[in-house]
């Protein structure tokens, strides 16, 4: 049971992946819409796993929500400052680790 | 392939950070719920779904029916149907390598790919067959140090998962920067927000994406207008 429990999960993992080149691939011409969706969602779906990533975040409670909030935008920062993604990265969760290790604790 | 692996390997450190600090507490939730070791590594391998394979412990240990199994796997994973949209046309010529191109497109490789084609790189099929590749490697390397060794981490390692929030923010500032319009960025953030807000972390997913479509949809023509791009 466990086993076709995890065949099903990658089997529809597989085909959610699979369907836009399914359903738009082929020799069938990618409608504009598809083209016009495939351009403009990354930005949006970027923004929307930001969200997502943090769903879990209680941010009434302050001492959950601060450092999420100051981590987050000092990455910013950093990233913008910088513009490595590695340094942002992990000063960015340096940064967190610190802050509800030592400080938030 | 050397030379592949020396472009490909400095552009998914991110995303070894990352999937390594969440494949460690995956392999070792499994472990400590009394699953087997090859359960663990065989969802890495074959499932690749990160979020989903968190949700799939639970679902494993107390059992429920495949189709229940499949319609989870669905709603969690919903959001990859978008991706692949934005590698239809890239992919066409990648002959045997893009079936496991299909089934790796996961939010980070999505995330570093995406990157790779608006900063107009040279989009060499075994570059991005090697990002795709290593980063499966790193999910894959978590969860057995996660199995194995996850134990013997003596420092304290609470909070390391913002490493992901923290990749999605430089994405998405690269994004920010690649385009003159930022609607469909902020329509992402506000679409996700508003849905947190009115349905919860649990069923976040469906509503930001419907919100998100209609808003692309409804925005269109200011979204067109603000890129200046000619559709």
């Amino acid at each position: 049971m466990i086993w076709a429990s995890i065949i099903t999960m990658a089997l529809v993992t597989y085909f959610v992946r699979l369907a836009p080149f399914v359903l738009f691939g082929g020799s069938v011409q990618t409608p504009k819409w598809v083209e016009y969706a495939g351009k403009y969602l990354p930005p949006s779906v970027m923004g929307m796993l930001i969200v997502y990533s943090i769903k879990g975040v209680d941010f009434l409670a302050l001492k959950a929500s601060l450092p999420v909030a100051l981590a987050m935008g000092l990455t910013g920062l950093l990233h913008l400052w910088k513009r490595n993604n590695l340094l942002s990265i992990l000063g960015g969760t340096a940064i967190y680790m610190i802050m509800i290790q030592m400080i938030f604790n | 392939m050397k030379k592949t692996l020396k472009i490909a390997f400095p552009m998914t450190i991110p995303v070894m950070l990352g999937y390594i600090s969440v494949g460690i507490p995956f392999g070792l939730l499994v472990i400590k719920s009394g699953l087997s070791i090859w359960v663990a590594i065989g969802m890495s391998v074959f499932v690749y779904a990160g979020a989903m394979q968190f949700v799939a412990i639970g679902l494993l240990l107390n059992p429920v029916g495949l189709v229940q199994v499949g319609l989870m796997t669905l709603f969690v994973n919903i959001r990859h149907l978008f991706y692949g949209l934005s590698f239809i046309e890239l992919f066409k010529t990648f002959g045997p390598k893009k079936q496991y191109m299909i089934f790796a497109l996961t939010d980070e490789t999505y995330s570093l790919l995406c990157g790779l084609a608006i900063q107009n790189e040279i989009s060499k099929e075994s570059l991005f067959f090697a990002i795709s590749l290593l980063n499966q490697i790193y999910w894959i390397t978590g969860t057995i140090i996660g199995v194995f060794l996850g134990t013997l981490i003596t420092f304290n390692t609470a909070g390391i998962d913002f490493a992901l929030t923290a990749l999605f923010i430089v994405i998405f500032i690269e994004q920010w920067l690649a385009f003159k319009t930022h609607i469909p960025a902020l329509l992402g953030l506000a679409a996700s927000a508003i849905s947190l807000v009115l349905f919860g972390e649990g069923s976040l997913i469906i509503p930001s994406m419907a919100l998100m479509l209609i808003g692309l949809l409804f925005l269109k023509p200011l979204i067109i207008k603000g890129e200046g791009a000619d559709q």
